[in-house]
């Protein structure tokens, strides 16, 4: 098969999932997770993707940094005792039957490598007549398709804000603590 | 568990920031304006930008970030570019429709080409580049807890 | 066969949100399940030997790849980046409140 370079970044992609999951030590977990978004960058390329290249490694490296500003300083050891058998048994009853059911959709749809485009014509046909841009995944989501755009700054707006009001407020006891300390 | 008092990391990293800082931030400015002929675009852009910040910080401590860009101009900014990115797409009024492009496309492949995109390139990339150095930044001095981070 | 080994990336994630019990771990698997589906959407859009979707004063080849789920999945990866630093602002909350990131403890600690 001459898709074989993805289907070996994709298999290794699964492996660093599995030790992110299974890893105790936190900080290990974290640098699994960076591996795997390391590959998915890799994987963009490959699949012709180079704006989504770009953007996937530098979101890795500032979610790498947000993430270990969480553990770092803290208690990085995760606390599981052994093997407990209810939530694990939860996890393989409830992950199985969707991961089984969404294989059994793949298989209706169009081949690999050979998708439909019937939106994507005119998009490419007269991209770079309508909007004057070279970069037509540019140009879609910022003339033909600017309302997504839109939607998707108002999310970042949102969630920024949320952050920023979250760490701003001071609970009570901590409260009762600096009034007992001054 | 730091063999020196001061803030932030050790000689090294910190000759080394000063000398990377200026470009990735001029590197992220030219991702956001070539967004329209070569990959890249707004997003990508934003976050290399923040990604200067945050280096600055990380490396130097809170202060001397704090005092290039502090969290309140960090807000502004943010607040500022949404709504440039809200008048780009208000303009089409005159047009007769919301979102209407009614800037020129100039010729194709040249740098001040396709004015729509190139404005709403600049404003979403200052957009995310602020709103996400604030986060971090609030994640840094909002907190508190021991050691120099 | 590569769309289900994107899919059990996605229930790899999925496994570890409902079965584990550190927070930071729960965090890891949503990103690695946000991850696996922006996957899948670049690959339902893949076309065999197509190019990228750039256009060049050279335009010799119009067997371009689909540019409509890369510019969905473009928003939707620094979405990502914003809830994940949305959920992590909560746990360091939380471990500032109760001391720890164990979700069965801090049911039974009371504030």
């Amino acid at each position: 098969m001459n898709m074989l370079d993805i289907q070996i970044l994709l298999i290794m992609m699964v492996v660093g999932a599995v030790i992110a999951v299974e890893s105790r030590n936190l900080l290990s977990a974290i640098v699994a997770v960076g591996l795997v978004g390391l590959f998915q960058s890799l994987a963009f390329l490959l699949l012709m993707a180079p704006d989504l290249a770009i953007v996937q490694l530098v979101v890795e490296i500032l979610g790498i940094v947000i993430l270990l500003r969480a553990t770092i300083k803290r208690d990085t050891i995760s606390p599981e005792g052994g093997f407990r058998f209810l939530p694990v048994f939860a996890g393989i009853v409830l992950a199985a039957p969707i991961v089984i059911a969404a294989c059994l959709t793949a298989l209706e749809l169009p081949a690999f490598g050979h998708p439909l485009m019937s939106v994507a014509k005119t998009y490419i046909a007269d991209g770079l007549a309508k909007t004057g841009a070279g970069n037509i995944v540019a140009g879609i989501i910022l003339d033909f398709r600017a309302y997504d755009t839109l939607g998707e700054a108002v999310v970042l707006f949102t969630a920024v804000i949320g952050a920023l009001a979250v760490l701003r407020k001071v609970g009570r006891k901590q409260k009762e603590e600096r009034s007992a300390a001054e | 568990m730091m063999t020196n008092n001061q803030p932030g990391m050790t000689l090294i990293v910190k000759t080394i920031t000063r000398l990377t800082v200026g470009v990735i931030l001029l590197y992220g400015i030219y991702i956001v304006l070539h967004g329209h002929l070569t990959p890249g675009g707004g997003f990508a852009g934003g976050v290399i930008i923040a990604l200067s910040f945050v280096h600055l910080m990380l490396a130097f401590g809170k202060e001397v970030a704090l005092k290039r860009f502090s969290m309140a101009a960090a807000s502004v900014f943010e607040s500022l570019a949404g709504l440039m990115f809200l008048t780009v797409a208000v303009l089409g009024f005159l047009g007769g429709w919301f979102f209407l492009s009614i800037y020129g496309k100039g010729e194709p492949f040249a740098l001040f080409s396709a004015h729509m995109v190139l404005l709403s390139n600049i404003a979403i990339g200052c957009k995310v580049g602020a709103g996400l150095f604030a986060v971090v930044l609030g994640m840094l001095i909002l907190t508190k807890s021991e050691g120099k981070k | 066969m590569i769309y289900s080994l994107c899919l059990i990336l996605f229930g790899v994630g999925l496994y570890c949100v409902i079965a584990k019990r550190n927070i930071v771990k729960i965090i890891i698997g949503l990103a690695i399940m946000e991850y696996a589906v922006n996957l899948l959407f670049v690959l339902f859009g893949y076309r065999l030997n197509g190019s990228a979707p750039i256009l060049d004063k050279i335009q010799e080849t119009k067997n371009i790849v689909d540019p409509l789920p890369q510019a969905l999945v473009l928003t939707a990866i620094v979405i990502g980046l914003a809830t994940t630093a949305l959920l992590v602002s909560v746990a360091i909350r939380i471990y500032e409140k109760y001391g720890t990131f164990d979700i069965s403890k801090i049911k039974k600690l009371r504030g």
